[in-house]
């Protein structure tokens, strides 16, 4: 009985193929073609707009932070170059002032060893009018002693 | 075996037994459609709510019709091929949410509080026909994909690497539609069986378990259905060099 009902008898059975098969097709065809109107078409639509919006989006990103980098490579070089100057300036300075202080360091010392020189000369003959003036006086004296003693004999 | 002997009012099993309408001179089974219409209606209600307002920054439905699109695009593009997946991402799409829902359908709807004079409402999956008719348009278009993709080059297929596989390569032709809807019907109607015989013997706690592994079962039957769909359309297409 069980076996009968399973491959079939005139009525029923689970093996029972009838007009349900090319129908139940036919079905599925127009269900292909409905869905494919109704839902692959316009979210395929969506979904890739979609994924072009983010692929352009990511490429516009990286233009934008490829040009950052340009400029912030750019301006580092004028920084450095910047700090270059300044430093150009900075021992120019330097130079310049180690070159005036040596200066004024020589005329002072030339100038001191002018006035030096020239009190020492003063000095000298000074020194040479006092000896003479005393050499003077001692002959005088000496010769005062003479006359005195010569006088007194 | 259409009432078991011991008849008990919460529960009965029928097998094999089928709602018939009569179109013509044409017989079908009416319990097939009618679930089959409500799984399409949900379906389609589903995807009219979630593309109504569709935006760049996604909210509500659309989020999970566009999970839904993204899941599909990956698994044609990784059985077909980047070239041709486009053409048939709808076809493999359709194939898995009609049988997912179908199978989920039938295993989370308690389809037999409604009565009908004949055979009972459940997974239209779970009728042989339904999936023999989903495994031949399987196979009528990795066919077409094949033929419209190579022309006649696509028979070099068969005798690729060798002749020698020519007709293992027949035979394939006809097991792969069979394999596809005798597991997909096997795998489903087993379910809903044991799920009934279960209920039918102990009708609290113990079917519960095996009601979840049947979700999973049902999920693992789609996904593998549209895989292989997928695979046998990629392998048609497929350049062999």
């Amino acid at each position: 009985m069980t076996s009968l009902l399973l491959f079939g008898t005139s009525e029923g059975g689970l093996f029972d193929f009838d007009a349900t098969l090319p129908l139940m097709a036919v079905q599925v065809v127009l269900l292909t073609f409905v869905l494919n109107t109704l839902f692959f078409k316009p979210v395929g639509k969506v979904v890739e707009e979609r994924e072009g919006y983010v692929t352009t989006s990511r490429a516009k990103a990286k233009e934008k932070l490829s040009q950052a980098q340009r400029l912030e490579a750019d301006l580092k070089d004028q920084l450095k170059e910047a700090r270059q100057a300044a430093q150009k300036v900075i021992i120019e300075a330097e130079q310049d002032s180690e070159k005036l202080y040596r200066e004024a360091l020589a005329l002072a010392t030339t100038e001191a060893n002018a006035s030096r020189e020239a009190a020492r000369r003063e000095i000298d003959s000074q020194k040479e009018m006092a000896m003479n003036q005393l050499q003077k006086d001692a002959d005088q004296l000496g010769d005062l002693i003479v006359e005195r003693l010569l006088a007194a004999k | 075996m259409g009432s078991l002997p011991f008849f008990l009012p919460f529960a009965e099993l029928e097998v094999g037994q089928h709602l018939y309408w009569q179109i013509g001179n044409l017989r079908i089974h009416g319990q097939v459609f009618m679930t089959s219409w409500i799984v399409i209606g949900a379906l389609l209600a589903l995807v009219v709510v979630g593309t109504k307002k569709m935006e760049r920054d996604p909210r509500g439905v659309q989020n999970l019709l566009e999970f839904l699109w993204d899941y599909i695009r990956d698994l044609a593009r990784t059985q077909i091929g980047e070239k041709v997946y486009r053409d048939w991402m709808p076809f493999i799409g359709t194939l898995f949410l009609f049988i997912f829902v179908s199978n989920w359908g039938g295993a989370l709807v308690p389809w037999r509080l409604i009565h009908l004079p004949s055979g009972e409402l459940g997974a239209p999956t779970a009728d042989i026909n339904t999936t023999v008719a989903l495994a031949l348009l399987v196979s009528l278009s990795y066919f077409y994909a094949g033929l419209s993709n190579k022309g006649l080059r696509y028979f070099e297929y068969y005798v690729h690497p060798t002749p020698i596989m020519l007709p293992f390569k027949i035979v394939e032709d006809f097991t792969k539609p069979l394999s596809l809807s005798f597991r997909l019907f096997g795998n489903i109607l087993a379910d809903e069986l044991v799920v009934a015989v279960l209920v039918f013997l102990v009708p609290l706690v113990l079917p519960v378990p095996v009601m979840f592994l049947g979700l999973f079962t049902s999920a693992i039957q789609a996904l593998i259905f549209a895989t292989l769909a997928a695979y046998y359309i990629g392998e048609a297409v497929e350049e062999h060099h």
